[in-house]
């Protein structure tokens, strides 16, 4: 881009300067100013179809698709003149004749680009007065559902289909305003990333069925998050309503996940509204476990510790700041850690380059591996007997309480209570999953990514990294984190891979870590 | 000629001289009438002498458009280390055309000899036939033709013993009209949904398959072997006085409410009175014309006034209120309300359209839907400026132009024929409540 030759331009009275063959709408919004659109999407190719964002050049005598003009030195743009905003008029008053009008019981109302823009610049009653076209809603298969009759036919699926996905199921079929998105004879959209059609439809034709009816687009609280599904590390957007995760959609990052998200990404939710969690900490008293408070869970904790080594066993999803206090924590006792991740099927987007649902279904594989920890499929086969066995976040399937009965002590530092550990826990100590607190993830190619708090943690659980960062206290080891902020920048000043970084410095974007070379993303 | 009546001695035939002639459909007949004779020389001089010679004959697209056909086929840079393609738009589909098919029945070998001599033109050593899927008879004479070309060594990899490539492949359309717009046809060809593409690039930058590609019309083809043979001067000859930028003959296809329906042969410049009165024979008797379409069913509507004062080129239809486009003349007489013809039209674009642009998929039908209603006694004056309206819309703004294809007959319908609008209103039907209820 840099040594690219930069045009200069004119958009709404605004100088702009942009490279050689940008697309006038693009250009437009290096200004700020965003022209009104349907079948453009920065991440599928130009269709040029919905007509919606025609603009008016100067010296042109025909209004021009600004999705599909190139730049040229010197014109004169003008997006909201009279002409400009006409033509646009007649397009959404074309696109509303046939449309059922039912945003009242409709999914994307809220989020509907047609509602949008029908009231920013439509007309107040449409002229039509004939029948209207009818089609039957069709289920594509997948987690797709079909509204014919709110399709503004932007082909935006299809080109998502046939260009990014590679594998077309979806065209139009039938010509005119008969025409309607069509799956090919015998095809469903099962291919693994084909969620994305949902997103990009620009209105309620293309619904989700996981999330149907389930919630109004403004009743959603959003947090920006990234995606624990795999180690790809996808940045999401997580939607709540009343604490409880409701949906989870792709955040863009051009270096990461471009616009998408796999449908396992997407659907692999519900764990995190899980209500068996647990929610104070407790003590081994009597043969079961009895809630206390935080200090004397520590206190117990540490004295378990004392003089003794630690055996860590911890989840892949934790974040980089516990992950790392938790290696403090193996260190101090000359112990070690361990983990191990769940596989599945690799499942590549074909369009988008190093872009997979990963077989390491975890989000830092790469954190824990450059925390110190070992990859194992056997994670407790080197437990020694006297060692003090702690379980982070790791529910230990397939384990039962003989398996790690010749630990010295098990302390439990989870989000739930695993069947095993009601008689064998001595300390447990609740934290918040993922999107109940802030944190890091490192990807596979070694991209550190934020993510934020998107609702509250139960009960008395504390985010991860202060869980931990207590317990090195109780044990001597400095004084605690407050924030992860906090634990990061310790992290940062410690360790030369993430040296420099911080969270103002990540963003919302991430950073490489230093000497991660492996692949463009 | 007027096929299939007798040649008028005013028509110029040139394209039509063999309309009629069986012998003239195969190879040995068309050979006998100086067949092949062109692209015998034409193989012989360099690509850009043919070019220039087209250049300097003046010779304009005969679809519609009117593009000088030489400045075309100079887009094309020949040895640019791409494979260049000539594709023949032979998919007639514009509604009262058909001058196409009777130059494919009739003369195969003439438009097989323009493919030839204009892919050499352009650097193509491949030139597709794109005929229209409805023409069954068209497409096998033009097979035949090409499989005698082929085997007398005509066409192949030595093109008449030059040691020049040159193929011909016909393709068969599937009906769609928008296949006829140049874009959508290279779609299609390419095996894909017939769907017009954006401009730019233009398809002597990225055509058919990606590459340099030119398309012609199959009339404009079937002339270069004349230009070829008798020399830029000849066929300037063909054209009045006063006006240089129309050259050469035009075939018309007419038809509707009129004495001798048929092809005619014309050169540039006649006059349209006399054509329409003298070589067509004027109106059924007792009818007077009211409205003429003389370019297909996209141009804009003449009066009978506008129609008898036009003189017969791409300029003089253009003067008066309409375009000279495909030549296919379609005649309305005094007995016709026109709304319902534009209906019929309406329903024809909105049958058409390929669906990707709003304007064209939703305004065609909606065009429909109120001249439709207007037709069945049930239309407003409301709806005439909302027809205008959604014609404003549908112009200049879309991919191609199918959208204003169908917005001009609705604009010149009602600014030029009002009456018939108005004839439909008042004839609105209205709802009685009867007296009684047995």
């Amino acid at each position: 881009m840099a040594d690219a030759k930069m045009v200069n331009l004119t958009i709404e009275g605004r100088a702009v300067s942009a490279p050689e063959g940008t697309m006038i709408l693009e250009a437009a919004k290096l200004a700020g100013v965003l022209v009104p659109h349907y079948c453009y999407h920065p991440g599928l190719p130009v269709a040029g179809v919905c007509r919606m964002c025609l603009v008016e050049v100067e010296k042109s005598h025909k209004l021009a698709p600004s999705c599909a003009t190139a730049v040229a030195e010197g014109q004169v743009v003008h997006v909201h003149s009279e002409k400009a905003i006409e033509a646009r008029k007649g397009v959404l008053e074309m696109l509303l004749i046939n449309h059922p009008l039912d945003c009242p019981i409709c999914d994307q109302a809220g989020e509907c680009e047609l509602q949008d823009y029908t009231y920013q610049e439509g007309r107040g009653e449409g002229r039509y007065r004939d029948p209207k076209r009818f089609n039957p809603v069709e289920d594509f298969g997948g987690d797709v559902m079909y509204v014919a009759n709110r399709c503004i036919l932007c082909t935006r699926c299809v080109r998502f289909m046939e260009d990014v996905a590679k594998e077309p199921v979806l065209a139009v079929i039938e010509r005119g305003d008969r025409a309607l998105i069509g799956k090919f004879e015998g095809e469903d959209l099962t291919h693994p990333w084909a969620g994305n059609v949902i997103d990009l439809c620009p209105v309620g034709a293309l619904l989700s069925k996981d999330s149907l009816n389930k919630a109004r687009a403004w009743e959603l609280d959003r947090s920006a998050s990234v995606c624990p599904g795999c180690s790809q590390g996808c940045n999401m957007i997580v939607e709540t309503r009343d604490n409880q995760v409701m949906r989870l959609r792709p955040r863009p990052n051009d270096a990461v996940n471009q616009y998408f998200m796999c449908d396992h990404g997407r659907l692999d939710y519900r764990w995190m509204n899980r209500r068996d969690r647990v929610e104070q900490p407790m003590v081994m008293s009597g043969g079961s476990l009895a809630a206390t408070d935080w200090d004397i869970a520590l206190r117990a904790a540490a004295t378990l510790l004392r003089g003794k080594r630690a055996h860590v066993l911890a989840s892949p999803n934790l974040s980089n700041e516990a992950l790392f206090l938790l290696a403090t924590l193996v260190e101090k006792t000359g112990g070690r850690g361990t983990f191990r991740v769940n596989q599945g099927e690799e499942a590549p987007l074909a369009g988008v380059d190093d872009l997979a649902l990963r077989a390491d279904r975890a989000a830092n594989v790469r954190g824990a591996e450059m925390a110190g920890f070992t990859r194992s499929d056997t994670p407790l086969s080197g437990l020694q007997a006297g060692d003090v066995l702690i379980v982070a976040d790791e529910e230990l399937a397939g384990v039962d309480a003989s398996d790690v009965a010749h630990a010295g002590a098990v302390i439990v530092i989870g989000t739930t209570l695993p069947s095993w550990a009601r008689h064998a826990a001595a300390v447990v100590l609740p934290i918040a999953n993922c999107v109940e607190e802030e944190g890091t993830f490192t990807n596979l190619r070694g991209r550190v990514q934020r993510f934020m708090q998107a609702k509250a943690a139960p009960g008395l659980a504390r985010p991860s990294f202060f869980a931990v960062g207590d317990l090195l206290a109780a044990m001597g080891e400095g004084k605690g984190y407050w924030t992860a902020a906090e634990a990061f920048a310790a992290l940062a000043a410690s360790h030369e891979e993430f040296a420099g970084m911080s969270y103002d410095t990540l963003a919302l974007k991430g950073t490489m870590t230093a000497g991660a070379t492996a692949g463009a993303r | 000629m007027g096929f299939p009546h007798k040649p008028h001695e005013r028509e110029s035939l040139v394209l039509s001289k063999h309309f009629g002639e069986r012998e003239a459909i195969g190879l040995d007949g068309w050979r006998a009438r100086g067949g092949y004779t062109a692209l015998q020389k034409a193989l012989a001089m360099q690509p850009a002498e043919i070019v220039q010679l087209v250049k300097d004959s003046g010779l304009r697209g005969r679809g519609g458009a009117g593009f000088p056909t030489g400045v075309k086929w100079s887009f094309m840079k020949p040895g640019d280390g791409k494979p260049h393609y000539l594709v023949c738009n032979a998919d007639e589909s514009e509604p009262g055309t058909f001058k196409d098919r009777e130059i494919m029945r009739w003369t195969p070998h003439a438009l097989v000899e323009g493919c030839a001599i204009g892919a050499h033109a352009i650097g193509a050593e491949v030139a597709y036939v794109y005929i229209r899927g409805e023409y069954t008879e068209a497409l096998e004479k033009m097979n035949a033709a090409c499989k005698d070309a082929y085997a007398a060594g005509i066409l192949g990899k030595n093109a008449m013993g030059t040691g020049k490539t040159v193929h011909v492949y016909v393709h068969k359309g599937a009906g769609a009209y928008i296949c006829g717009e140049e874009t959508a046809m290279m779609n299609s060809l390419e095996g894909k949904r017939g769907n017009p593409r954006i401009k730019p690039p233009f398809p002597a930058v990225s055509g058919v398959f990606g590459q340099p590609t030119t398309i012609n019309n199959v009339e404009t083809l079937a002339a270069v072997p004349h230009i070829i043979n008798n020399g830029a001067a000849w066929y300037q000859a063909f054209k009045r006085a006063d006006n240089p930028k129309s050259t050469g003959t035009k075939l018309y296809s007419v038809c509707g409410n009129i004495q001798r329906p048929g092809n005619y042969e014309v050169p540039m410049g006649f006059p349209f009175k006399d054509f329409l009165y003298d070589l067509c024979g004027g109106p059924l008797s007792g009818r007077q014309f009211k409205a003429i379409i003389p370019g297909g069913i996209s141009v804009p509507i003449q009066t009978r006034d506008e129609a008898e004062a036009t003189l017969m080129d791409y300029e003089g239809f253009v003067a008066n209120g309409t375009m000279l486009g495909s030549g296919g003349v379609i005649v309305i007489d005094d007995a016709q309300n026109l709304v319902k013809q534009i209906a019929r039209a309406a329903r024809f674009f909105a049958h058409e359209s390929c669906a990707q642009c709003t304007q064209c998929r939703e305004g065609t039908a909606w065009t429909t839907k109120i001249l439709e209603r207007i037709v069945a006694g049930e239309g407003t004056h409301e709806d005439f400026d909302t027809l205008l309206e959604i014609a404003e819309n549908m112009t200049g703004k879309t991919i191609c132009v199918l959208s204003d294809s169908c917005a001009t007959p609705v604009i010149s319908g009602l600014t030029k024929f009002r009456a018939d609008f108005e004839a439909l209103i008042k004839k609105k039907k209205v709802h009685m409540v009867p007296a009684q209820v047995a």
